[in-house]
């Protein structure tokens, strides 16, 4: 079935259009600033912005996963992960930003050339659009009968799927659990010390000795 | 222990009970309005980040304990998979929610098994999250680099 | 000019989406601090995310959650077309009437066929077949009013939706665990820069001493 569509302005687009700058703006300060306490509360707001972005473009149940998960969960997981690692990140020669910095332009400029023939935002004939998931806008009223159908399609259409992305949250869990458990802490050896069994001899704290050229970076 | 941490605490006080009656709220209704397990999951586990922030992590695993959440993250995943198992056996296709309840014109087989596993996937998610944050957040007690 | 305006605007959530994927590839690429790449990482995953959602998205759609009563649209349907069929040899102006007394609810009382699908709301067919046009529309009868059926919504594509629901919790997993080696590299190295990292993996595998590394650096 054809749906007419007009491509164009509306308040909705303006919403939209400042949302995705801000966005931007937020991620080309999280690249300059290089103190991680700073990126992580950039990344917070960062996810809160895509969450009333995604509302925006009318998908709730995904603005509501990112607003619990990133401004949530993920800035407090960054935040403790940062406390048991560095603060501040060491300062980058410039010459070692001008190749990545190439490298990425190119792609970007390449991908940008490749957005000329991509259907336009909003199209309801587009091939993302057209076949399966109309399909199941469709068809999930008489088949599953659950007025959400977001929920319908991931728990009975994509039951198996979703049953593979539990399957993976699950063994994150385990692997944390294994990396961090309790336990971890005898299994674990600096590269610096000695074979285990002198290890009584070797002197205890004289272990980052050798970066300490490279790693004291202003603080 | 400043005002501050007075005042954090009284309204840490306060915000939990809604916290875990906003997350059952949304991992039960997610077939009504936005909503589901995953983000009922990741709610229940923020209100005991919530509170071990305030309260300490002692005390947080006096409350839940890691052993009990290991055991969550497990007993998710088996509610899930062991629902498609049960579909299996009364008949059906892996996770054919259908077979669950054949007589209904109105897709109740559908809703329960649309509940059930979401329960699965909502008690996993929590565990894990919460157990992720014990982890990490359990970390610094330990001895640190200059105690080896 | 406009037809300018309407290619940007058509194409504006892609080139942010490329900007973010950049700028997260770039972070991976220059910082030698493991943190801050994982940082970067994230931010390269949810701009795909975005990229999803902008997919998904359809003009004049709503949220992908049904509205109340439709799934009664096929009983509306059917309730309609006995209505027309009963009414159909009594002309045009008997069935403008029922369908004006379906639309105004059970006030009328007048057809008990047409207050009988009262609380549904007709006029898919009323639109389309010339012959229910309302010759002479009684008064106080709004057209627009009858032609508004539940069936039309638009709804959003909600398969992108679900993927990235779920993509969102496999996500913060993932860094977790991404986070805790992070730790474990630590806690055996001191230090999360790349560089001292080579530096110390060079020194304990070929036994270099401090200064032979510094010199051969």
């Amino acid at each position: 079935m054809e749906i007419p569509f007009e491509p164009g302005f509306s308040w909705t687009v303006l919403i939209d259009l400042s949302l995705l700058t801000l966005l931007m703006l937020c991620g080309l300060a999280m690249v300059r600033m290089r103190r991680l306490f700073g990126v992580a509360m950039l990344s917070g707001i960062y996810s809160l912005l895509s969450a009333a972005f995604f509302v925006v473009l009318d998908a709730v149940d995904v603005a509501f996963t990112e607003a619990a998960v990133g401004a949530g969960v993920s800035t407090v997981l960054v935040l403790s992960g940062m406390a048991l690692t560095s603060k501040r990140e060491q300062r980058v020669s410039s010459r070692r930003t001008i190749l990545p910095l190439a490298i990425v332009v190119i792609v970007g400029a390449a991908l940008v050339y490749a957005t000329i023939d991509m259907p336009a935002i909003g199209d309801p004939n587009s091939p993302a659009n057209a076949y399966v998931g109309q399909a199941y806008v469709e068809r999930s009223p008489e088949d599953i009968g659950v007025p959400n159908i977001v929920t319908g399609v991931l728990a009975s259409y994509r039951g198996y799927d979703t049953m593979g992305e539990t399957l993976v949250v699950f063994t994150a869990g385990l692997a944390c659990l294994l990396l961090l458990g309790s336990g971890s802490i005898r299994g674990g050896r600096k590269v610096t010390d000695p074979a285990p069994s002198e290890d009584e001899a070797s002197p205890v704290g004289e272990a980052p000795a050798p970066a300490r050229p490279l790693s004291d970076g202003p603080r | 222990m400043g005002m501050g941490h007075v005042i954090l605490r009284v309204t840490i006080k306060l915000l939990f009970a809604p916290i875990v009656l906003f997350a059952f709220y949304v991992q039960f209704h997610g077939d009504y309005g936005p909503g589901g397990g995953f983000q009922a999951g990741v709610i229940l586990a923020v209100a005991f980040v919530l509170y071990a922030l305030g309260f300490g992590l002692e005390e947080t695993k006096r409350a839940i304990p890691p052993r009990f959440l290991t055991f969550g993250m497990a007993f998710g995943v088996m509610i899930y998979v062991g629902t498609g198992f049960l579909t299996l056996f009364l008949g059906g296709n892996f996770l054919d929610y259908n077979v669950l309840d054949p007589d209904s014109h109105h897709n109740a087989g559908q809703h329960l098994g649309i509940l059930m596993v979401e329960f699965g996937v909502g008690m996993a998610v929590a565990s894990t999250m919460l157990q992720i944050f014990y982890l990490f957040a359990g970390r610094e007690a330990e001895p640190s680099d200059d105690a080896w | 000019m406009v037809d300018v305006l309407d290619f940007v605007i058509a194409r504006y959530n892609y080139w942010i989406v490329i900007v973010l994927m950049m700028t997260g590839l770039y972070i991976v690429f220059s910082r030698g601090n493991l943190v801050k790449s994982l940082i970067g990482l994230n931010l390269f995953q949810t701009s795909v995310f975005i990229f999803y959602i902008s997919i998904g998205r359809i003009t004049g759609g709503t949220a992908p959650i049904l509205l109340e009563g439709h799934g009664d649209e096929h009983d509306a349907e059917g309730a309609a077309d006995l209505h027309g069929a009963t009414v159909g040899g009594e002309g045009a102006s008997h069935a403008a009437d029922a369908h004006a007394g379906a639309a105004h609810g059970a006030e009328a009382g007048l057809h008990p066929l047409g207050s009988g699908s009262a609380d549904v709301a007709p006029g898919a067919d009323l639109l389309a077949s010339p012959s229910h046009v309302p010759v002479g529309d009684p008064p106080g009868v709004d057209v627009v009013e009858i032609t508004r059926t539940v069936g039309d919504t638009i709804y959003s594509n909600p398969l992108p939706h679900v993927l990235i629901l779920t993509a969102i919790v496999v996500g913060v997993a993932t860094t977790a665990v991404g986070l805790a080696i992070c730790v474990r590299i630590k806690e055996a190295y001191g230090t999360v820069e790349e560089d001292a990292l080579e530096a110390m993996d060079n020194a304990a595998e070929y036994g270099l001493t401090e200064g032979q590394a510094e010199g051969a650096a």
